[in-house]
């Protein structure tokens, strides 16, 4: 059978008419225990030989994204790379440069319009026309634009995407943003995390293959099933946190029975994100069962907010540790009370609330 | 005559361009310019220095840990802080396998597609690409069978005409040589790295909890700490044996996959010993330390400076003489463009004067890129592993002559072959299997210390800022994958007042200075070969060797002296 004809001509040309095609996907939907809406998603996905194209734009960034990206192994990354997906641009892998290069972004986006899946990664500069990123002589800005407006579905991957990251920390020299901000009139799923981490980015593509659709978003459009849960909740030395048992100093035995890292600062009771429980490099480890603190890198604006990272988070209602409140200087600390006050009650009724406005350094 | 532009460079770290003045088929002149900023170094002001390492550590992920190291060397220096054995061999087994990670990634998935026609595997006889195989390599996945497999999987790629990351390739340029079974091998090979590399990686989650960006550093050591008996700590006997196990496939993998590949592929190639040669001057700041950071005569990999290609003689580096110029690029100096300005006196202040993007080309004559131009003693360095292993070589490293001069020997050329493209990716090779086969020993040495009840993982005497001066200085060397890095840091009021970076691909990718010398891309493309201007294979294949890393080339340092109130937020 040729990898070019549809399944269902396919079968029509061995005697199986349309009907029986559709027979069987319903059957699959049954048999998946999926509700009857995802009929239309599964026949579509049969019909279909060609995979979904996906580009992904690097502005300011480390390659952080990328790198994490490199390391899935659910799938494996070179199933992820070659036939997941059509992974036609991504300038750190790719095999043309220059015009080459250009040439395949265009098409993509003048030929799949409205279907291709784009992933951005870094801050996009916007003081002084934003002349601190270019590529190929067009501004970050510009390209983000242009590629995230025509795409089926947009991706920000990692701090820097989502709300400016480290590239906007106080002072922001270059008037870094975050991509929803420029790209306003369209929906961005944002995989925040210093890096994402692609146990959960690898996820939320084969859910989108399947489903068509992505997975159930919080107030900062991440994906509940990675950012929903506090790391405090979901971590292996809460039993010692409950009990009192706290590393004091670095290296002393509490760290080598690996006890609770709160007053080494751990921002673990303030961060969301999945990594006691997925973990990093296939479930290998994560921070702070390697011995240090959580820094909520996950967090919004966390590089501000966040630090000092050293700094034990402040005596709050629900804590219940005898730690003296401190002036932090931080304008969120309302906010902190009211997630660990959720929080104390059964962080499953944490409120839905509006996110914090960015005010705009530049 | 043509003016050939290359932007985006692909296949590095960050946003590079390239542009090529190319004459009756040749580069007759050359530009290389970072294309992005961000101002990481204005960013650490006034932040804790005992936590400065996780911000700059995001200069780069292609080298994570890389500024994340240095950084925590520099404010120890200020604070003059020595950290316990363990941590310096958790240090030393952290960079080791990150040098064999990005090395090995390096090759395969950044520099591979270069050398290596993706199509050509097509018309490949999977049992002739068995022999092949075989002949230059134990490695057991190796069989026809095998080889069939991987080429049915391109071959679906091909006939679904979506080629994923192929789909944009310069396959048919007439500048590609392997034979089909060697593309086939080749393109084998770079499927299996790319999961060795996800498996081999795992060492830096047990010792630095995750990568990309490692978070177990510490001023003064590292959190990682160890015990026989206790089952959540960091490093245990079973962490230990994990770590031994992951290391000792790594070098399996580099003995048997990436050696054979790389020999291989550069059999092919042999006119490119003759091509891509650099400044002639190369600088080490010598690594991995086996005794006290101070003591560089127990360092591993040696320091040193070699002059004109001449490797008979090994000069001492001063890290006084770094010094940076803004002659081409887009900062200003209150003391003009003329003069180039140490680190510890550090001036940045960008400003953007090249044409208002959408553009064409770069104003060459002026000023034409974020990096700026780093000198020693007013000469222009290369860095990297071609530096290293030259370093080594010349200051007698019993191990690295003995695979140096293998290689030379294998391919029967001089010395001077070592100056080139092809030097530089037969070094950093070498310099991958050096490290594989000593990270093991470093690993076991950990295991004994922890067995001996040696625990020390962190010196914590002076971790309270009260116990600081109210004035320190200090600067922190390493030398990363791709060069010789430095960051330098002024500590007031137990905050960071000034901040500084002098990066590897700075010092490689920089353009003139104000004597006009070129940087050390821009040298090397020089008589490049360009057989098709639409399609620079050639050019990538230079500017490739040295492995660009652009994230960590552009810094920004400012020395306005302003004390900002940390914003509210």
């Amino acid at each position: 059978m040729s990898l070019n004809e549809p399944l269902p001509e396919a079968l029509e040309a061995r005697g199986i008419s349309r009907r029986k095609f559709v027979e069987f996907c319903t059957a699959m939907v049954a048999a998946l225990a999926l509700p009857d809406r995802y009929l239309g998603a599964v026949m579509k996905a049969l019909e279909s030989t060609e995979k979904p194209v996906l580009v992904w734009l690097e502005f300011q960034d480390c390659a952080g994204n990328t790198e994490s990206m490199l390391r899935s192994a659910d799938p494996p990354v070179a199933d992820v790379l070659l036939e997941l997906l059509s992974w036609e641009y991504h300038e750190t892998i790719m095999a043309g440069a220059g015009k080459q290069a250009e040439a395949v972004l265009k098409r993509v986006v003048a030929e799949n319009a409205g279907k291709y899946i784009a992933v951005v990664e870094g801050a996009i500069p916007t003081a002084d026309d934003g002349v601190y990123c270019t590529i190929g002589g067009r501004t970050a800005l510009d390209i983000a634009r242009e590629v995230c407006t025509h795409a089926a579905a947009t991706i920000a991957v990692g701090a820097c995407a989502w709300d400016g990251g480290l590239v906007r920390a106080n002072p922001n020299p270059t008037g870094a943003v975050g991509l929803q901000e420029v790209v306003p009139g369209i929906k961005v799923v944002n995989l925040g995390g210093c890096p994402h981490n692609v146990a959960n980015t690898a996820a939320v593509l084969v859910h989108y293959l399947t489903f068509h659709e992505m997975p159930p978003l919080d107030q900062y459009n991440r994906p509940l099933f990675a950012y929903g849960e506090l790391i405090h909740d979901q971590c292996e030395r809460r039993a010692h946190y409950d009990a009192g048992e706290f590393v004091e100093e670095w290296g002393d035995e509490g760290s080598r029975k690996g006890w609770c890292l709160y007053k080494m600062g751990c921002k673990g009771p303030d961060a969301t994100y999945n990594c006691p429980t997925v973990r990093w490099n296939s479930g290998t480890s994560w921070p702070v069962k390697s011995g240090h603190g959580c820094i909520a890198c996950a967090s919004h604006r966390f590089w501000d907010v966040m630090s000092p990272f050293y700094k034990p988070l402040p005596k709050v209602p629900g804590f219940g540790v005898d730690v003296d409140a401190e002036e932090i200087g931080w304008g969120v600390v309302g906010g902190v009370a009211v997630l660990t006050a959720a929080h104390a009650v059964g962080s499953a009724l944490r409120p839905k609330e509006e996110p914090p406005k960015d005010d705009d350094q530049a | 005559m043509a003016r050939v532009v290359v932007d985006p460079v692909t296949r590095i770290e960050g946003h590079l361009r390239i542009e090529a003045q190319v004459d009756g088929g040749k580069v007759s002149d050359a530009w290389s310019s970072g294309t992005m900023f961000r101002g990481i170094e204005l960013i650490v002001r006034n932040r804790d220095p005992r936590e400065v390492w996780l911000w700059t550590q995001r200069i780069c992920a292609v080298c994570t840990m890389v500024h994340a190291l240095a950084s925590v060397r520099a404010v120890e220096n200020a604070l003059d802080i020595e950290v316990p054995n363990n941590a310096r061999l958790v240090r030393n087994i952290i960079a080791a396998s990150q040098y064999i990670q990005d090395h090995v990634v390096h090759f395969y998935h950044l520099h591979a597609l270069d050398w290596v026609d993706v199509t050509g595997a097509l018309k490949a006889d999977p049992a002739k690409t068995s022999q092949l195989a075989q002949s230059i390599s134990e490695w057991p996945k190796s069989s026809t069978v095998y080889f069939k497999g991987v080429q049915d999987r391109v071959k679906r790629l091909v006939e679904s005409r979506q080629l994923s990351l192929f789909t944009s390739g310069y396959w048919g340029h007439p500048a590609y040589r392997l034979p089909p079974e060697a593309d086939l091998m080749a393109v084998a090979h770079y499927l299996e790295a790319l999961e060795f590399q996800r498996d081999f990686i795992r060492i830096h989650a047990v010792l630095g909890g995750k990568n990309p960006h490692l978070q177990t550093f510490l001023v003064g050591g590292m959190t990682t700490s160890l015990d026989l008996n206790e089952p959540q700590a960091p490093l245990n006997p079973e962490r230990i044996d994990f770590l031994v196990q992951v290391a000792q496939s790594a070098k399996t993998f580099v003995d048997q996959v990436l050696i054979p590949d790389v020999l291989a592929v550069a059999g092919f190639y042999t006119d490119w010993f003759s091509q891509g040669k650099g400044p002639g001057n190369f600088m080490s700041y010598g690594g991995f330390p086996q005794g006290s950071i101070k003591d560089t005569s127990t360092y591993f990999l040696p320091r040193g400076i070699i002059l004109n290609d001449d490797i008979s003689k090994v000069h001492p580096v001063d890290p006084s003489k770094v010094a940076e110029y803004v002659t081409h690029s887009w900062y200003e100096y209150t003391s003009g463009d003329q003069v180039a300005l140490p680190p510890a006196e550090g001036q940045t202040n960008p400003k953007y004067s090249g044409p208002k993007p959408p553009f064409e080309f770069l104003d060459v004559e002026q000023k034409y890129t974020w990096l700026k131009a780093p000198r020693y003693d007013d000469q222009v360095m290369e860095v990297g592993p071609l530096s290293r292993m030259l370093v080594a070589y010349a200051s007698g490293n019993a191990e690295v002559k003995t695979a140096v001069d293998g290689v030379l020997t294998h391919f029967k050329a001089p010395p001077t072959a070592l100056f080139s493209t092809l030097g530089r990716i037969a070094a950093r090779a070498l310099e991958t299997q050096l490290l594989s086969n000593h990270i093991v020993g470093w690993i076991e040495e950990l295991r004994e210390n922890m067995h001996s009840g040696d625990l020390a993982i962190h010196n914590g005497e002076k971790w309270d800022p009260n116990t600081w001066p109210s004035t320190a200085r200090g600067y922190g060397l390493f030398e990363a994958p791709r060069g010789s890095l430095g960051h330098w840091v002024e500590i007031e009021g137990q905050t960071v007042k000034n901040y500084q970076c002098v990066v590897p691909t700075t010092w490689n990718a920089g353009p003139r200075d104000a004597k006009g010398q070129r940087g050390p891309y821009e040298t090397a493309l020089l008589n490049t070969p360009v057989a098709d201007p639409e399609r620079p294979l050639e050019i990538l294949r230079t500017v490739h060797s040295f492995d660009p890393c652009l994230a960590c080339a552009v810094h920004v340092v400012d020395a306005r002296g302003r004390t900002q109130a940390r914003e509210e937020i």
